[in-house]
């Protein structure tokens, strides 16, 4: 009988210090996670200042704390990126995260080196190639965002065309690209297809940079689109460039931005902006490595995870514009609406049925997948990085 | 106040001499005291960004250096690419031949050791491979560094612009390339797989550090020991001179360049093959002109240009760590930077020359509370002098006065009490 009632309160007790276990381990393995940030730039390029923001957003929303966080700034595409990487990885990070394109072959290496560690890299094209279990890329459908920005931009046009301050065929939009490359062909075709989606008249200009961060280059080429007449700027560059030259041009020319509000700097010119909040996807990673839970190799966040937001109205913005958002971000949502719809662009006049993308890396460039299915171009399927490449009708390339 | 003028004129306050003999501990030691000095300074900055973290800055300026192995070889291979180029630059500098295109010179290095990777790369054995490398890249850095020099040497053409210019050239055709060799314009032209630099044990970067190693005994050799070396310093001195001893000028000009342009696309092949393994504009991160600061502060002198090249690279990577553990933002590194090199380059004034106040008389300024200031100054300075700072109070003028011409590269005169209050009076 003793036996038996021992033997009862050891099974009791087990099953108590399971318990216990198991109510604290979700806490207990955060404690364990430290993360690795390496920025191409630092908080002074829009684009670095997101990945940044969000980061702090996600630790704090998470209950780490910030010494569980090590950024490294200013780590340019090279050499400089590998050692960046190992070097927190031996400093114990556990998840070490990449923000730029080109850093990507040499967190690839890296990764070869720690394969305990978890490296994961925003943009890149090469993880569902490479078939590495601790190399992971994201990006985010990103389109979406522009296309709801550039239905804004596209109701500025129409309002102007209704007071008559324009003719339609004047209802020109502008925007500064840093190279033309897919990632940004694909943002400034959703931007234009949006605005075209409100006012059908609508053309647009595109200039390159040929660089992720030039402040000059940005600049000279939101004046130049302006000097071309250009209505409304938008830009997908990383410095405030191109918003300053909107709001010290004469006339003031309404800007779209990306991935960071410039209301407060830019009072008179800011009309709305899109950006990807990474904040999801770093909380997703680091759940899975405190779960230890495999994670996605390419992950594609969508409106729907919070990762594409529209930021901030700006002061001018018509409740009509707001509305028309509000509706196309519902269907986009429900999947009603498609933003690469191929009945709604032409290509040389005609309507696309099938398009070959270069989705898997290799040296040759091949374009290797069919990305058109029933009459919509797939972006973000097959992979997460953006590979829409196409010139469409109604934008013109000018360098 | 024609009496103030009058004191203006015969009677400066600040006498700048030069020094012909201060020996050689006592330089060492201005500099030293400097260093320190700078260290202090920088950490004060960091005090003023995040209070108390004046002793976490300097742990973390040493740890982010030494803490690791990698870390510290990565410091070290970071030494070896700014003293090879410094190596690079020095005979020119030597010669007075002012080469700031080492950047565009490493740069068509590196281009054209990244065109051999692409196009012999699987083709060729990869030991071989590298050779090919190297070859190219002596040849592409020597290109880019000869051009100016023969129209310098055939025209008399400015070497300072034109090499400058040159750089651009560089970046330019690295650009054109890259969009050649990259159709889907993403401007990343990857990790080429063939021809990196085998990895000695367990670290990379190690065979670039031996190589530098080697790079640097032959410079000073050369510089030192060769007829080539004595040379390009007649040259340097006085080109007269040069001719009158039977020296062909325009040889010894066209043979240091291509030897620094050669240099510099060894520097080249080592940031390709050695480090990065691949080629963008930004492969050189600007070390063509950090490399001229180490040359000149080293005083063309190749081991002395180690030791400055090391502490830039430790400047550099320590106060990156120091501004990642310390969350600061990221121009943090460079403004220590900075403020290092400031105070170091100020130093060297105080190497090269002697500042003396000249007291007034005690019957002038009797009841002026500046004159307590100079009782005060003449205790304080004349102390510092035996520390080595160079500051001496003189009650006659004897010695030779030189005029600080307004283009050297030496910060103005510290201002004293005295003379502010000078100018006061003038203004008056």
């Amino acid at each position: 009988m003793k036996k038996k009632i021992l033997a009862l309160v050891l099974a009791i007790a087990m099953i108590a210090a399971l318990c216990v276990g198991l109510a604290a381990c979700n806490k207990d393995n955060l404690d364990g996670i430290k993360i690795g940030l390496i920025c191409l730039h630092d908080e002074n390029s829009t684009y670095d200042k997101n990945f940044i923001d969000a980061m702090y957003q996600a630790v704090d929303e998470m209950g780490m704390k910030r010494e569980q966080l090590v950024i490294k700034k200013n780590i340019p595409e090279g050499s400089e990126c590998y050692d960046a990487a190992v070097d927190l990885a031996e400093d114990g990070c556990n998840i070490i995260f990449a923000d730029s394109f080109g850093h990507e072959d040499h967190m690839i290496r890296a990764a070869k080196e720690y394969p305990n560690v978890q490296f994961c890299h925003a943009t890149g094209t090469k993880a569902h190639t490479e078939n590495l279990a601790n190399f992971h890329n994201a990006f985010a459908s990103i389109y979406e965002g522009r296309y709801l920005a550039g239905i804004v931009a596209g109701y500025r046009l129409k309002e102007m065309i209704e007071n008559q301050q324009i003719t339609a065929d004047q209802a020109k939009l502008g925007y500064v690209g840093a190279w033309a490359y897919a990632e940004v062909k694909s943002g400034y075709t959703s931007f234009y297809l949006g605005a075209k989606s409100v006012c059908p008249s609508v053309t647009m200009d595109v200039t390159f940079t040929n660089s992720w961060y030039d402040p000059t280059a940005e600049q000279n080429g939101a004046v130049k689109l302006m000097e071309r007449g250009c209505k409304v700027i938008s830009q997908h560059a990383d410095s405030m460039g191109a918003p300053n030259a909107c709001q010290s041009a004469n006339p003031k020319v309404p800007n779209v931005t990306y991935n960071v509000s410039t209301k407060a700097e830019c009072a008179d010119t800011y009309l709305v902006g899109s950006k990807i909040n990474w904040a999801p996807y770093y909380k997703y990673i680091v759940d899975c490595v405190a779960n230890g839970v495999a994670i996605d190799k390419d992950w594609t966040g969508t409106l729907a995870t919070g990762s594409v937001q529209l930021l901030e109205y700006g002061n001018g913005v018509s409740q009509a514009a707001k509305d028309a958002v509000a509706a196309a971000e519902a269907k986009l949502k429900d999947g009603t609406l498609k933003v690469f719809d191929c009945s709604k662009f032409t290509v040389n006049g005609d309507h696309l049925t099938s398009y070959m993308a270069d989705v898997n890396s290799d040296a040759n460039f091949e374009k290797d997948t069919q990305v058109i299915e029933n009459g919509i171009f797939k972006e973000s399927a097959f992979r997460s990085a953006p590979y829409f490449d196409i010139d469409i009708d109604g934008i013109t390339l000018l360098s | 106040m024609t009496n103030v003028l009058k004191k203006l004129k015969f009677e400066s306050p600040i006498h700048i001499s030069k020094r012909t003999d201060i020996p050689k501990w006592k330089t060492w030691l201005i500099r030293g005291v400097a260093v320190l000095v700078a260290l202090l300074l920088c950490g004060i900055i960091s005090s003023i960004l995040s209070p108390g973290s004046f002793g976490s800055f300097l742990e973390q300026m040493f740890k982010g250096c030494f803490s690791t192995p990698r870390r510290a070889i990565n410091l070290f291979e970071e030494t070896a690419l700014l003293l090879c180029i410094s190596l690079a630059v020095t005979p020119a500098f030597k010669m007075k031949f002012w080469n700031i295109g080492a950047e565009g010179q490493v740069l068509m290095g590196a281009l054209l050791c990244a065109t051999c990777m692409k196009y012999f790369g699987g083709k060729v054995d990869d030991g071989l491979l590298i050779v090919i490398m190297l070859l190219f890249s002596v040849v592409g850095g020597a290109t880019w560094a000869t051009i100016p020099a023969i129209f310098k040497a055939k025209w008399n053409t400015n070497e300072t612009l034109f090499t400058l210019m040159m750089n651009y050239i560089a970046m330019g055709l690295i650009a054109c390339v890259i969009a050649i060799w990259v159709p889907n314009n993403s401007g990343t032209v990857g990790v080429l797989p063939f021809g990196n630099f085998p990895k000695i044990g367990k670290y990379p970067y190690i065979l670039n550090i031996i190589i530098v190693a080697i790079l640097t005994a032959l410079v000073f050799v050369y510089l030192r020991f060769s007829k080539h070396g004595y040379e390009l310093s007649v040259v340097g001195e006085s080109v007269n001179t040069a001719k009158y001893i039977g020296i062909n000028v325009k040889k010894v000009i066209i043979r240091t360049m291509i030897l620094s342009g050669a240099l510099c696309g060894i520097a080249g092949w080592l940031i390709v093959g050695g480090a990065s393994h691949t080629v963008s504009t930004e492969v050189a991160g600007g070390r063509g002109f950090t490399a001229i600061l180490i040359s000149w502060l080293a005083h063309f002198n190749p081991i002395g240009m180690s030791f400055t090249a090391f502490l830039v690279a430790f400047l550099s990577q320590g106060s990156s760590q120091a501004a990642s553990v310390l969350d600061f933002g990221g121009s943090f590194p460079k403004i220590i930077t900075g403020m290092f090199f400031f105070i170091v380059i100020a130093s060297e004034f105080f190497v090269g020359y002697k500042i003396k106040f000249k007291l007034r008389k005690r019957e002038t300024s009797k009841t002026d509370s500046p004159s307590a200031d100079c009782e005060s100054e003449e205790n304080a300075c004349g102390g510092s002098d035996d520390d080595g700072i160079g500051v001496v109070i003189a009650e006659s003028q004897s010695e030779e006065e030189i005029v600080l011409n307004s283009t050297e590269t030496v910060p103005p005169p510290q201002r004293t009490s005295e003379s502010i209050q000078d100018k006061e009076e003038v203004e008056a």
